[in-house]
């Protein structure tokens, strides 16, 4: 009887990594809590322990291989005695990228009719919705990542022939606040665990050991007080970037956020400016449930005297924290668990700083409208491939900024199509989307072919189980949905 | 000693002398804001000033005390209760006025109110509506005074109500954990609304809430002026040595209501009577004057000069216009 030895998954976002190196060799005896094996993300490293006692009887995966997906065996512990050779038939090494799809979009079957989450949908679109949901669980071609799009799209903003740099948005943000404290001495970052531990999501990567505890600092378990902290080294001059954990944690802290930084430029005459960057992820990651899975967009833009900002690329998370840094307002700057590992291209310039409330056309198209921002682009973007092979373009839009909103981009869009669906992961009532749809019928209500349909988080708290969190979320099939419901399709 | 009819400290075992000058200096600028609030209370009586109005009536020896002692480039953060901290802060009484009445003239061109009021230049960090919200924020701006290590010392007033919020003890323990200089003043007037101290807080001596932190604290009758400018020296030498935060409980007495529309059934017309009668901050720098041989006319004129400022502030704020209907728009982003 011999057990594989899988390669494990650090966090429930993680979803390859390198295995650095093997501390056992084939053919050695284990115990059960011995370490045989060192595995390596971009956020984390991790002994990998011996569940069973045996011989390690077959190495897998050779140390130093790189993307080795969850999951994968990586090694055969084989009983004592057993034959090493015994254990000869086991599966390749598989690497990310290679994963066969169509398990995964079999499971994202969205509700049954009578059950359909309450989605805005005029006349018979239940029924669309199940039927292009039901093709959308058929094996489908290789889903494209967020970050492989919109990198044409960002060209205009950037010089012909600059050269772009493949990184991930984590380490695009981490790029953009080093690159504005080299510049600007007042800025300066604070949070928990962004220093020592090197940022709970690894943001601030070597940010301590370039800059000094001065500047990256440390702070106990207590957002409402480092919040208001922030907001009063701000209205004394200095540029503070406030990270929370998660974003889920502001909420110890908004009235910090809302009162006392959004608020005082207002309440002052225009004396008292509060240049300050609270950022950190938002929205749903992995399997943490309610209370670590909440998206705040809606909240915060709601709010007049903030910016709030949401990317969905690392070029774009670059350019816009560095403007955000630069602001001389409150910014609230949303970014994405799940997005902080994606790759994607950047300009690779001296200062690639991006215009705060300028809308991206990530997708042209001409018969629908589909708008969003940060992760639920990749819902959009996929959901435009699909549509693409069913003869229908549509023009993608990133908002990437929420307040201000760069309607005009909208409007124009919908103008073209006559047709327009928002998609947002936070809850629908008084959401993004809804407010989308109201000044699309206001600005464009002659344009308009069929009522402005949205796709949205579920209105329920996020759920733990696997298949309820796929269920609260919007998916690629919902978009589809919606996007061929108004097109009368 | 704890006097049974006011429940204030009074005496300590020496109280520091003044200087004629310096007894002169603070009659002037109490009586300053004694009058302002008088004149304020009269306004809001006329519809002048509207929404909420507190106060600071009774309690004008602790920010008058604390100026004493404070540098140049010190910053002020407080509460609502916020005139007093304004004038002295050296803000103008007729732009603090026409702020109160909602005019263009004032400092937030009648957009913040009483409750909120700023000055950069004055160095006056609000004026927050929020009560316990001046000691993070307070803390936030010793926390730039200590990046940039220009000496400046943070001076950062809240209430004994506002001292039971959670965000308090927040910026007392990074205060503490990275030594910023910042003297946090609790002015005790004893009903936080119309809620006695007693009822609200299971540890009623103030100056020992900052010793979970290790946070020097001291408690003071906050109705000498003497005793709180000698408390504020100490303190503020502490920090500006580096040593870290610093906490004063001043024990004080507002004679007005929480604001100006209060029942005034939480307390006896006797207690408020007697404290104005035995204890009020301005009346004992007078009476010290007096004895000093200070004449009454001279003081007449002190008080006529306040006065004549005051008179001076309320005219302005009444003529001045309201703020533009385009100023709706305006400070929204910088």
């Amino acid at each position: 009887m011999t057990v594989n030895v899988l390669m494990p998954a650090l966090s429930p976002t993680m979803e390859q990594g390198k295995l650095a190196k093997w501390l056992k060799s084939e053919g050695d005896a284990v115990k059960a809590g011995d370490v045989i094996a060192e595995i390596e993300t971009d956020k984390a490293t991790m002994e990998v322990e011996a569940v069973d006692e045996g011989v390690l009887a077959r190495i897998l995966v050779p140390g130093g291989t790189e993307n080795v997906a969850v999951n994968t065996p990586i090694a055969v512990i084989a009983e004592e005695g057993e034959s090493v050779a015994d254990t000869a038939d086991h599966a390749p090494i598989k690497r990310v990228g290679e994963e066969d799809k169509s398990q995964k979009q079999a499971e994202a079957v969205p509700p049954a009719p009578g059950q359909t989450a309450p989605q805005d949908q005029p006349g018979d679109a239940n029924r669309a919705q199940t039927k292009a949901a039901v093709e959308a669980a058929t094996p489908a071609p290789k889903a494209t990542s967020v970050a492989e799009q919109p990198s044409k799209s960002v060209a205009p903003e950037v010089p012909e022939g600059t050269t772009m740099v493949s990184m991930t948005m984590r380490e695009a943000l981490r790029d953009a606040m080093a690159e504005e404290m080299r510049r600007d001495p007042a800025v300066f970052v604070i949070g928990e665990e962004v220093a020592e531990y090197q940022g709970a999501y690894k943001v601030t990567q070597g940010l301590l050991q370039e800059f000094g505890a001065k500047r990256v600092v440390d702070t106990p378990i207590t957002e409402y007080g480092f919040a208001g902290v922030g907001v009063g080294a701000a209205f004394a001059g200095l540029r503070p970037i406030v990270e929370f954990m998660t974003f889920n944690f502001s909420m110890q802290a908004i009235d910090h956020i809302v009162n006392s930084a959004a608020k005082t430029l207002y309440m002052s005459g225009g004396q008292i400016n509060c240049p300050i960057v609270f950022r950190g992820p938002n929205g749903a990651a992995a399997r943490v449930a309610a209370q670590h899975s909440q998206d705040y967009t809606a909240w915060y833009a709601q709010v007049p005297g903030l910016i709030v900002i949401a990317p969905s690329n690392a070029s774009d998370a670059k350019g816009l924290l560095k403007a955000a840094i630069r602001n001389d307002n409150p910014v609230v700057f949303l970014e994405n668990e799940i997005l902080y590992g994606k790759t994607s291209e950047v300009p690779a310039l001296e200062d690639f700083v991006l215009p705060i409330g300028k809308a991206r056309i990530a997708r042209p198209g001409k018969d629908v409208t589909l708008v969003s921002f940060s992760i639920g682009m990749t819902y959009a973007l996929r959901a435009a491939d699909e549509l693409a092979r069913e003869g229908i373009e549509a023009e993608v839009i990133d908002l990437r900024t929420l307040r201000p909103m760069d309607m005009a981009t909208v409007i124009d869009s919908v103008k073209k199509t006559g047709r327009c669906v928002a998609i947002e992961e936070g809850w629908p009532q008084c959401g993004v989307s809804a407010e989308i749809a109201m000044r699309v019928q206001l600005e464009a209500f002659d344009y308009l072919d069929a009522p402005v349909l949205r796709v949205t988080g579920k209105d329920t708290p996020m759920p733990y189980a696997a298949n309820l969190e796929k269920l609260a979320l919007p998916s690629v099939a919902e978009v589809v949905a919606a996007a061929k419901a108004v097109m009368y399709r | 000693m704890v006097e049974e009819s006011g429940g204030v400290t009074t005496g300590a075992p020496t109280i520091p002398a003044f200087t004629r000058d310096q007894e002169l200096t603070a009659f002037r600028d109490m009586l300053l804001i004694r009058r302002f609030e008088e004149k304020a209370g009269q306004l809001y009586g006329m519809g002048v000033i509207g929404g909420f109005c507190h106060l600071y009536i009774g309690q004008e020896a602790v920010v008058i005390g604390v100026k004493m002692a404070a540098r140049d480039g010190d910053q002020f953060t407080t509460s609502y209760r916020d005139h007093g901290h304004m004038l002295a802060s050296g803000m103008e009484p007729k732009r603090v006025m026409a702020e109160l009445a909602g005019k263009r003239g004032g400092y937030s061109k009648g957009k913040g109110g009483s409750m909120h009021m700023f000055s950069r230049t004055a160095n006056f960090y609000g004026g927050h509506g929020i009560v316990g919200a001046p000691a993070p924020i307070g803390a936030g701006v010793a926390f730039a005074n200590a990046y940039r290590g220009d000496g400046r010392v943070s001076l950062t007033f809240f209430g004994e109500g506002a001292s039971n919020q959670g965000q308090v003890y927040e910026a007392f323990n990074m205060a503490a954990l990275w030594k910023l200089p910042v003297v946090f003043i609790v002015e005790n007037n004893r009903y936080a609304m119309g809620t006695e101290i007693s009822r609200a807080s299971a540890q009623i001596d103030l100056s020992k809430r900052g010793a979970a932190f290790a946070i020097p604290g001291k408690q003071i009758d906050g109705m000498d002026v003497r005793i709180v400018k000698a408390a504020a020296d100490e303190a503020i030498e502490w920090c500006r040595n580096g040593n870290g935060p610093y906490l004063i409980e001043a024990q004080t007495y507002r004679y007005r209501g929480h604001s100006m529309s209060d029942p005034a059934k939480y307390r006896s017309k006797e207690e408020v009577q007697k404290m104005r009668a035995d204890h009020d901050p301005i009346e004992q720098v007078r009476m010290r004057l007096i004895a000093d041989g200070v004449s009454e006319d001279e003081l007449k004129k002190i008080d006529a000069n306040a006065r004549k400022i005051v008179s001076d502030a309320a005219d302005f704020a009444m003529a001045d216009k309201e703020p533009d209907p385009a100023e709706l728009w305006t400070d929204v982003l910088a």
